[in-house]
């Protein structure tokens, strides 16, 4: 699958290549610069982000070289990172994390001709776009399989930050499992960090002790898929396939897929043609899919995942489709209505189902 | 065998030179890491040393990272060389930059001179406010202040998130961690156009010029300085031990409050719960490469603001891991400490004559 669609991607390169004039052509090659936020290591967050640039580094060929800076905080320091690649000649610059957005907004006004991207923030100008995943599709296919493989009817998640885009994974996971199993509820522990293995561990096994025999995690570490498998409960993956981590556990995993659309922007900036837009690619994008499913999900249950995963990647299913209705009994969404983006990066509840509450709720 | 003997009388100039002399190691140990990396030695150490500061644009910043050093670094250096341990300038840092940020976002709507004076009080006064509490259960409990004020940086982490998370959310920002950004007059003026050095680079060097006059002029600071080398000359002198708790820790509170006014109302212009940057630990590596002393401090922040700024750069230009910085770092405090070891005492062969 890999090698077609990277086959396809530089034939795609080639095509446009030639479309381009020779002047263009006999300049050095596309400067990428990428800006992680912590090691790349070998699963998560920034190592999907490092898979994406080698993706496009291998469709693209000589015609780009990238460089990364990993390990950046968001803090004071990103803005000199970022304005460096901008001043030393890169063309495009992919910052990969929340927390550098307004670093990013300062320095794409002092270099207009570079061209910044930055997932998953909110702002944006002329040479300035903001790009993320709807994880939350993962999420919900995630939660039918959990509804159909768990016998407490318990489910746990970790989460690190009360954010929107968090809320929304907790929410389109309960609503998959509960549209299976109506009775499940989802028990949530917030461990206030991206990355502590020490602490996801500490939750998972809280999660499990109490009941919970299907756990997830919205961290960056491997640490909950580990703790599921010597437990003996099941687990899904998130970022990265984390099959490695859990080969009992791991059901399946929500992964990130950045690599197509890093070689479209670089192609669009090389030709003059790129525009800032807010992308928030799915299924359809081919931005999220799935890991390869356990075996021990069973063949019945694989089939109703392969039908919803069909319809998200047509665009026919929307996993916040109403009614859709808060812990508090209130109705968010009436029936048959479709959530609105705005709604979505605005989400500050948890559906019913969700056992636990919401730290600072006034 | 190998032993180590104490020298009769630590060498006066050596004690100046080890820094030096550990910085100088640093350089060949790290060009021996490069080697070992397949990268070449020489370019290895011109992104490291010289390319951050190729133009002036990279001296501002240079400056810019080195300021909460100097502060947090001369602080505690005032505590140390009493013997008071505070480990903890990291919250203290994180509560100055809530105290700060409490104030520019409580006045929003002013644009009154007055903002950032005060915005400085209160950075100062909550640093020096968490300080307080290990110098409170130190002087009436004699509970370890190492201890306290360490576990009192994860207790003002929580404090962060709970405020960015909760109250001082922005409530345009998506529900994200984070204060709206500061208005105009909650930010402190840049020194030089076109860079993001600021105004607290001369606080810096002003709370640097204060702890030289107070450690090394002052009649206080003398007291300070004998409750650390010999407290039971302090005491029969009829020092105040408690005291000398309580100045060594607001000290330091303080001034690591006022290099959190300066992240929040410099460079960040908001607060969020990613403040916590390292530079209250960093400090205390800076605190000892400068020996305790004012301008060594000053060379000292320099040094790894140079390092870190140095580290990105290797691994901008030369694909090197991220962990270079901290290797850097590491190796300095380590050649610091080992040519201290040999500055008190000599290495001798043989058995000790007894």
């Amino acid at each position: 699958m890999t090698d077609r669609r990277q086959f396809m991607l530089t034939a795609s390169a080639l095509g446009l290549a030639s479309a381009l004039p020779g002047s263009l052509l006999a300049q050095e090659a596309t400067r990428i610069g990428f800006v992680y936020v912590s090691p790349i290591g070998d699963a998560g967050w920034t190592f999907q982000h490092d898979e994406a640039r080698k993706e496009m580094e291998a469709a693209l060929g000589s015609k780009v070289q990238t460089k990364y800076v990993e390990n950046v905080a968001e803090g004071a320091d990103a803005e000199r990172v970022i304005r460096e690649f901008a001043a030393s000649g890169h063309k495009v610059v992919f910052a990969t994390s929340f927390g550098y957005m307004n670093y990013v907004e300062r320095v794409a006004r002092q270099f207009p001709n570079v061209t910044f991207l930055h997932a998953t923030g909110y702002k944006s100008a002329k040479n300035f776009a903001p790009y993320n995943a709807r994880f939350y599709e993962g999420r919900y296919l995630n939660g039918v399989i959990a509804g159909r493989m768990t016998k407490s009817k318990v489910l746990g998640y970790v989460g690190a930050f009360p954010i929107p885009e968090v809320l929304q994974g907790i929410n389109a996971f309960t609503l998959g499992a509960r549209s299976v199993n109506p009775d499940i509820e989802v028990r949530v522990i917030w461990v206030n960090s991206w990355y502590d293995p020490g602490k996801e561990r500490e939750a998972a096994m809280t999660l499990i002790s109490q009941g919970a025999d299907v756990v997830t995690q919205h961290t960056d570490s491997t640490a909950v898929v580990q703790a599921a498998e010597e437990r003996g409960v099941y687990a899904f993956g998130y970022h990265s396939d984390m099959s490695k981590y859990g080969p009992k556990a791991h059901l399946t995993a929500t992964t990130h897929h950045w690599g197509a659309f890093y070689t479209r922007t670089v192609q669009d900036v090389v030709a003059g043609t790129w525009k800032p837009s807010n992308i928030w690619g799915g299924f359809k994008d081919d931005m999220v899919r799935l890991a390869p499913l356990n075996p021990a999900v069973p063949a019945a249950v694989k089939a109703e995942v392969g039908a919803l995963e069909a319809k998200l990647k047509a665009g026919t299913f929307h996993p916040f489709t109403g009614p859709i209705v808060d812990q508090a009994g209130k109705e968010r969404l009436s029936a048959g209505a479709v959530m609105d983006d705005v709604a979505l990066g605005k989400m500050d509840f948890f559906v019913q189902g969700v056992a636990s509450r919401l730290p600072n709720t006034r | 065998m190998l032993r180590l003997e104490a020298r009769p009388a630590p060498s006066r100039l050596m004690q100046w030179c080890s820094p030096l002399l550990a910085a100088a190691l640093t350089l060949l140990a790290g060009m021996a890491i490069f080697w070992a990396l397949d990268k070449d030695p020489l370019e290895g150490l011109r992104y490291f040393l010289l390319n951050p500061v190729k133009d002036l644009y990279g001296v501002s910043e240079l400056l810019l990272k080195a300021t909460p050093l100097m502060l947090c670094a001369i602080g505690l250096a005032v505590g140390f060389r009493a013997n008071v341990w505070n480990i903890g300038a990291e919250g203290q840092f994180m509560l100055g930059t809530a105290g700060a940020s409490g104030v520019a976002l409580y006045f929003a709507e002013s644009d009154s001179a007055l903002i950032l004076p005060a915005m400085l009080f209160a950075g100062a006064a909550a640093g020096a406010l968490w300080a307080a509490i290990p110098a409170l259960l130190k002087t009436r409990f004699n509970a370890n202040e190492i201890l306290v004020s360490l576990m009192l940086v994860y207790v003002a982490q929580l404090f962060i998130s709970w405020l960015v998370f909760g109250p001082w959310r922005d409530p345009m920002g998506f529900g994200f961690p984070q204060t709206a950004m500061f208005h105009d007059a909650a930010l402190l003026p840049t020194l030089l156009d076109g860079t993001r050095l600021h105004l607290g680079f001369v606080f810096a060097l002003a709370a640097l010029a204060a702890g030289y006059v107070f450690m090394n002029r002052s009649y206080t600071g003398f007291k300070m300085r004998v409750a650390g080398e010999a407290a039971e000359a302090a005491r029969y002198a009829g020092f105040s031990a408690r005291r000398v708790v309580w100045i060594g820790l607001l000290t330091g509170g303080a001034a690591a409050g006022v290099a959190g006014m300066a992240e929040v109302a410099g460079p960040m212009g908001q607060l969020t719960d990613k403040v916590a940057l390292g530079y209250g630990f960093a400090a205390i590596i800076v605190a000892f490469v400068g020996r305790l002393h004012a301008f060594g401090s000053l060379l000292a922040s320099l040094l790894m603001a140079l390092l870190f700024i140095g580290g990105e750069q290797a691994q901008q230009y030369m694909n090197l891991p991220s962990s270079i910085s901290m290797v850097f770092q590491g190796l300095l405090l380590f050649f610091l400490l080992g040519s201290d070891v040999f500055i008190h005492y000599r290495l001798r062969l043989g058995r000790a004559r007894t």
